[in-house]
């Protein structure tokens, strides 16, 4: 059969001049926005990894992140708050070869799509998701996000946020996710590294990145200094080791809104089958890629005829 | 109503095994050359509590529940009754002879089981059937199914017992007890069965009840409404299915989840509706046919990926199993008030294409048609049907599943095809052209070379980036409503409405879903006693098939729209797209939980064409067009 998806695969040295869109749309980030940097990173390991920018589906949310695959060439799915993880997710289980990676906001991400990042962690797809943190709401405007630190205050919590921030590595872990990084826009360099070993992971990758709002948070600097907890002799754990990586990152978590950034690889279970493989085991799921199939005019359907035995 | 059915009521307790009874003896009744329907009738809960399932069995015309019953098997609940103390739960323990006896003919037959029921607990039961006519037969099945060995098989016991009193050969039912089981098991079933039919047959009857006689011309098999729709999804090469269990849409979720892994195919249980639908768009945005459905409380839960589905043009196939609401309202009961959510749900100009089918054939033909229509214009359809639907089953010819399949995409480019498509100056395909014929620009899969491109939920340009200009804004709202007229060319072709009954007849009838049968029943027994009267089944609900209901409306002095639901929702749909007829138009509503029976539509055109008199059942309300 001729291959269907003949993109996916192909090997050629990529520049990452390929990752930006011949017309580009004049992106509507603000000047000193975070969300420049993930997609620098992120344009960055595409084309360290040789991926031809039709091979990739970039799923995203709503919201400043939301925006990112229009500024990213490749195949895209700019979904609605929240959704990203659940289209992501079918699509890996429609066609495993794709690259499949999904990018959101903290309210989209641990707020809207709290149930569905959880659900995906804990199925451990092979694909990439990479939050946007910059700790507010950007696009609806400064209001608190999962992730602001209690006492934020805005034109919808005038007396403070009331509430605690969540603790997106340590919920990621618990959930079941297989790779855990912190990285940040100021930290380019570190930000490229992590998401290409992302994308190489073999199983649910969750990088929560770090994007400074100059807007909303008007501290544009509010992720620097940042420590490399990997550079750092100051913090000594080992990665593939649960409860350490637990203990640094609920520290790490702790740290930041006393204004310490820790940055850097949390976790990584090399051993854990990706949710494909968990299915494919079980013969629950085919070898090859489903969607192949639907340009095979050799493949075999099979049809209700071959059921109704156990009707008569 | 013919004389010449058997309408056979097991009843007894949820959890009882009165489902795979029941199946196995409509499986018999079909297996000895009759036309067989069943009836579930459930309460929301696993074990205990009044249930029962119905089997309508003739040779020929069975296109319904029938009105009534005219043999009760009373089983009893065995969960009625606390081992432990010896106590009864309320009075549930007399449930399953008492709470039936209103809807048994005059002349029937009653079996049940003394070792568990006391017909002395019955109120009024002596006089009852001395006024009724019943002919009562208490045999100790507990007891009897004890003695082979294990009380569960209480069943097969009533099930000979049946056999013995209609005059029924044991041979089908042999055969389907030796495929469900094997073993001691088997052995020790086929001794209660024989046991049990011995002892009756040594009997006298008073009754002349006796199973009809049919001969079908071709062979025979027994499905639901969910096995129509899971059949089609296969056949149209449907190999990817999302969903959150909920009653009574599980039905299908569970027959393709059984069947996908074997086909190649994917399924996937995930955490809620959201990212049920999410899921169906993502997989079919990626190049694999899809579908994802729920109940009520479920599709509410799926308006929003809907809503991105139409706005990115991923074909979408989505499913309502609709059960009385609102909220979570009666689980198990059904109702057809579920239209107007399918219909509106989401934001803005939305669009949809949605089917409303009416008996398992057309629960296949029309989810073959959801799935063409959805990948070929690039739109959701949907297929909306009720709990009764769902379960119930019928026979259908075996030929009739044996169709080809078709597995296209419809409206997706090959790579080949990519190569000659339009293409912005930067190499980014051009997926949403606005000068299209039909509305439809053909679209890519991901990691097809030459097809890249952004699929958004907010407004584009051709190339999918966000867009507010106002003329691409205008020209791609105008493309995406120009789909609904072509679907509706397309559908119209496809004729799927049924005209039934006299053409020239001066009294309609409209009906849509689970209630058409019933409907064409009524109309038979109508003009057999001389009346003049038509139905129309109306199955395609959007885009609405406005010229022909209206053909049929100015074709009779008067029309009634029968539905289940309380706020006159399809009347509403009829007069919102043909108008309102000048009052010709009126409701026969009910919203009680139960199906219509053939009566009531009887006596309500009764009523409507000479005034006067009460509809059968108090449940039931007739509402005139005038005040609208």
């Amino acid at each position: 059969m001729s291959k269907a998806f003949s993109a996916i695969g192909e090997e050629r040295d990529v520049e990452r001049d390929e990752f930006t869109p011949g017309l580009e749309p004049q992106p509507t980030w603000c000047p000193g926005c975070g969300d420049f940097g993930v997609l620098k990173a992120l344009k960055g390991a595409m084309a360290e990894l040789g991926k031809d920018p039709e091979e990739v589906l970039l799923c995203t949310g709503i919201g400043c992140s939301g925006k990112l695959n229009s500024y990213f060439e490749s195949y895209g799915f700019h979904t609605i708050h929240g959704r990203s993880l659940p289209v992501s997710r079918a699509a890996k289980l429609a066609n495993h070869d794709l690259e499949v990676v999904a990018a959101g906001g903290d309210g989209d991400g641990y707020g809207i799509g709290g149930n569905h990042f959880l659900h995906t962690a804990r199925e451990n797809h092979d694909m990439t998701y990479i939050v946007f943190n910059n700790e507010v709401f950007g696009l609806t405007k400064g209001q608190s996000s999962p992730t602001s630190p209690k006492g934020h205050k805005s034109k919808t919590q005038p007396k403070g946020n009331a509430k605690d921030p969540i603790r997106p590595l340590s919920l990621s872990l618990s959930a079941g996710a297989s790779y855990i990084a912190r990285t940040a826009a100021v930290n380019p360099n570190q930000a490229q590294e992590i998401i290409v070993e992302a994308i190489e992971h073999d199983g649910f990758s969750h990088i929560d990145f770090l994007t400074q709002c100059p807007t909303w948070n008007k501290d544009a600097k509010q992720y620097v200094p940042y420590v490399d907890v990997q550079d750092s002799d100051d913090y000594e754990f080992d990665v593939h080791d649960r409860q350490e990586a637990s203990e640094m990152m609920y520290e790490t978590e702790s740290a930041l809104y006393e204004g310490t950034v820790l940055t850097g690889r949390y976790y990584e279970d090399e051993d854990r089958r990706s949710y494909q493989q968990e299915k494919q085991h079980r013969g629950d799921m085919p070898e090859e890629p489903l969607a192949e199939r639907y340009f095979d005019d050799d493949y075999e359907w099979e049809r209700s005829y071959d059921f109704i035995d156990r009707h008569k | 109503m013919t004389d010449d059915e058997l309408i056979w009521r097991i009843a007894g307790g949820s959890g009882d095994g009165i489902d795979s009874t029941s199946q196995n003896f409509a499986k018999a009744l079909m297996r000895s050359g009759l036309d067989v329907f069943t009836h579930r009738h459930y309460p929301s809960r696993i074990r205990g509590g009044h249930t029962y399932v119905e089997i309508r069995a003739a040779d020929g015309g069975v296109k319904s529940r029938g009105d009534g019953y005219n043999f009760l098997l009373a089983l009893g609940d065995s969960f009625a009754r606390n081992p432990s103390e010896n106590a009864v739960y309320g009075d549930e323990e007399i449930k399953p002879l008492s709470e039936n006896l209103d809807d048994l003919r005059e002349g029937g037959v009653i079996v049940y089981d003394e070792g568990l029921l006391d017909a002395e607990d019955v109120p009024n039961f002596e006089e009852r059937v001395e006024e009724n006519d019943w002919n009562v037969y208490p045999l100790d099945l507990r007891g009897l199914a004890k003695e082979h060995g294990r009380e569960v098989m209480r069943n097969t016991a009533g099930v000979g017992a049946t056999a013995a009193l209609v005059g029924m050969d044991l041979d089908h039912i042999e055969d389907l007890m030796a495929d469900a089981m094997g073993g001691d098991i088997l052995e020790q079933n086929l001794e209660v069965l024989h046991d049990a039919y011995d002892q009756v047959n040594e009997k006298e009857f008073s009754h002349d009840l006796t199973v009809p006689e049919g001969e079908h011309d071709e062979e025979q098999v027994l499905v639901s409404g969910s096995h129509g729709i899971a059949y089609a999804a296969i056949d149209a090469g449907c190999r990817f299915i999302s969903g959150y269990p909920m009653t009574p849409w599980t039905d299908v979720f569970t027959i393709m989840s059984q069947l996908l892994p074997d086909l190649g195919g994917v399924s996937e249980q995930v955490e809620d509706e959201i990212a049920a639908a999410a899921l169906a768009v993502g997989a079919s945005h990626s190049g694999v046919k899809s579908m994802s459905g729920s109940s009520g409380g479920g599709f509410a839960l799926m308006s929003e990926p809907l809503g991105l589905a139409e706005m990115t043009e991923t074909p979408l196939v989505l499913l309502e199993a609709m059960r009385a609401g609102p909220s979570t309202g009666m689980p198990t009961k059904p109702e057809q008030a579920d239209l107007e959510h399918i219909l509106y749900t989401s934001q803005g100009d939305s669009h949809r294409v949605a089917f409303g089918p009416s008996d398992p054939k057309e629960c296949y033909e029309q989810t073959r048609t959801a799935f063409e229509i959805a990948y070929d214009y690039q739109i959701p359809s949907i297929v909306v049907y009720d709990q009764k639907l769902s379960g119930e089953y019928r026979n259908v010819d075996a030929t009739f599943f044996d169709r080809e399949p078709a597995p296209d995409l419809g409206s997706t480019l090959t790579e080949a095809e990519l190569e000659d498509a339009p293409h912005d100056d930067s190499g980014k395909f051009e997926r949403f052209r606005h000068d299209t014929e039909n509305g439809v620009s053909p679209r890519s899969i991901p990691g097809q070379k030459g097809g890249r491109y952004l699929a958004s939920g907010n407004e584009h340009w051709p190339t999918g980036h966000i867009a507010e200009d106002p003329d691409n804004r205008v020209a791609q709202v105008e493309r995406r409503l120009q789909k609904l007229e072509s679907v509706r060319g397309d559908l119209d072709e496809r004729d799927q409405q049924t005209l039934y009954g006299d053409e020239d007849a001066d009294f309609g009838l409209i009906v849509w879903g689970s209630q058409q049968g019933t409907v064409e029943e009524a109309v038979d027994r109508m003009n057999a006693d001389g009346n003049s009267v038509k139905a129309l089944g109306v199955s395609d609900l959007s885009p609405f098939p406005v010229e022909e209901v209206t053909e049929f409306v100015e074709s009779v002095d008067e029309a009634i729209v029968v539905e289940m639901s309380a706020t006159k929702q399809f009347r509403g749909l009829i007069q919102k797209h043909a108008g309102d007829f000048d009052g010709t138009l009126s409701s026969l509503l009910k919203y009680n939980g139960n199906p219509f029976e053939p009566a009531e539509i009887v006596e309500a055109v009764e009523i409507e064409q000479n005034g006067g008199g009460e509809l059968p059942t108090a449940q039931t309300t007739l509402e005139p067009a005038a005040g609208d």
